[in-house]
């Protein structure tokens, strides 16, 4: 029989490891897809935290890939991803996390790029675990992402697979279903114990979800710029920017976005050209971004909002400078706004 | 983690026209290595591939990309505040 070969869904995740050694294990030969979609955990605010970047993060995917010995392709989905998360035909989980949709559309994903004439693969793999997730990882679930992705009974879960029907690759022989394994619940405890069967000591176990959609504070700001742009949509500097700063939104029609250190500052700086910012012009202060159409007023007040956290929150008057994107600077000179005047709504 | 000199004598030089190179400055991982994932693609084999970046988790991602394709790192330099790193596109 020719060597067969599975095209294995790697998020950096313990899971996806396991399942991804267990059918190499087979004598199947495994390569890994990671697909960037703009959420991704990995790396950003490490790479922007001033503190951080002495000791950059490991991009757990290329690490997991590392421990395997196998390739990693990582695909930019970042557009068409959109969609899912904008209009998640099976909604959200417990905050903007689209994970059902996104499933599917990871699984749709490596099928379209395993099967291509040049990569010539004969199923997919994933580390999904029955009961793992109360919402994408349910028994009623798993039959939903094979069929709505494509991939049919080419779709192979190695550490569930034995509460499952066999796929082909079990049927076929390709791997021996007596070697896959049963894993069903919420406990890490089989996972942990395969890991130490396979001789993996050192994994990544990410805690909430593999993605920032199902972190409350960034959901939160996600909601707020489609509530303040009166449409859900966005694009790759949006959400990125909604992983930096302090958040302040005065009025529905303009937010400041406010470098808490000096990393952020200078991640922020990357972005001056196309937004409306403020500098303090005589204190150490930091750099603040304007997002929105916000009135002469509104820029005097986010000024004021700005000195608040500089160097000069307690003198009587600071200067502070707006560049505007036209290339125009005006000097302005304003009272630094006290704590207790900035309403807690105005944090997102 | 092969970690980045200041571009010492014998760096490689910029205007050398056989290299392809990759702007990834100003890009957040993983997005440097997608860039230069999709740029290697493109090469044969003995291709060498300049990847200038700002994000110092290149330093890590790139080599650790290259590890599992089989391509080679030539370098890594530190210019101006600018990472690089140079790869030549093996095959694999
Ligand atoms: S946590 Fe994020 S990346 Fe993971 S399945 Fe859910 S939506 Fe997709």
């Amino acid at each position: 029989m020719m060597q067969k070969k599975a095209v294995a869904l790697i998020s950096g995740g313990l899971d996806s490891m396991l399942a991804a050694k267990v059918v190499m294990e087979e004598g199947v030969h495994v390569e890994g897809l990671n697909f960037y979609t703009g959420f991704c955990v990995e790396g950003h605010t490490h790479a922007i935290r001033a503190r951080h970047q002495a000791r950059p993060k490991r991009n757990n995917a290329l690490w997991v890939a590392q421990q395997l010995g196998i390739k990693l392709h990582i695909i930019d989905v970042s557009e068409q991803y959109k969609d899912i998360v904008l209009r998640p035909k099976h909604g959200y989980g417990q905050h903007l996390n689209p994970c059902l949709d996104c499933k599917i559309f990871m699984v749709n994903k490596a099928l379209a790029w395993g099967f291509m004439d040049a990569n010539g693969f004969d199923f997919v793999i994933t580390g999904e675990v029955i009961g793992q997730r109360p919402k994408s990882q349910r028994k009623a679930t798993m039959p939903i992402i094979a069929k709505e992705s494509g991939a049919d009974d080419l779709l192979l879960r190695p550490l569930c697979a034995k509460r499952l029907a066999p796929t082909k690759p079990e049927r076929e022989g390709w791997v021996d279903r007596a070697r896959l394994h049963g894993f069903e619940g919420r406990s890490r405890k089989p996972q942990m114990a395969l890991a130490a069967q396979l001789g993996f000591t050192d994994y990544a176990q990410p805690a909430g979800g593999c993605c920032f959609l199902t972190d409350a504070a960034y959901a939160a700001k996600l909601s707020d710029l489609w509530q303040a742009r009166g449409e859900r949509d966005y694009d790759l500097d949006d959400i990125m920017l909604l992983k930096v700063g302090r958040h302040v939104r005065p009025a529905r029609h303009y937010k400041l976005i406010v470098g808490r250190e000096a990393g952020e500052n200078r991640f922020l700086e990357g972005y001056r050209k196309r937004f409306l910012h403020l500098r303090m012009v005589d204190v150490e202060g930091p750099l603040a971004l304007i997002d929105g159409a916000p009135s002469r007023g509104d820029v005097r007040l986010a000024a004021r909002v700005l000195a608040r956290y500089s160097q000069g929150r307690d003198a009587a008057q600071v200067g502070v400078s707006a560049h505007h994107t036209n290339g125009v600077t005006e000097a302005l000179q304003v009272v630094p706004l006290p704590a207790s005047e900035i309403p807690r709504a105005w944090h997102v | 983690m092969s970690e980045a000199t200041e571009r010492p004598a014998g760096a490689p030089d910029a205007s050398n026209a056989s290299v392809h190179e990759v702007d990834a400055r100003g890009l957040l991982c993983p997005l440097p290595v997608i860039r230069a994932q999709d740029a290697a693609g493109t090469l044969a084999p003995g291709g060498l591939l300049d990847v200038f970046a700002t994000d110092p988790g290149t330093l890590h991602d790139i080599p650790a990309w290259c590890a599992v394709h089989g391509h080679r790192v030539v370098g890594t330099w530190r210019e101006r505040g600018d990472i690089r790193i140079r790869i030549e596109v093996c095959e694999t």
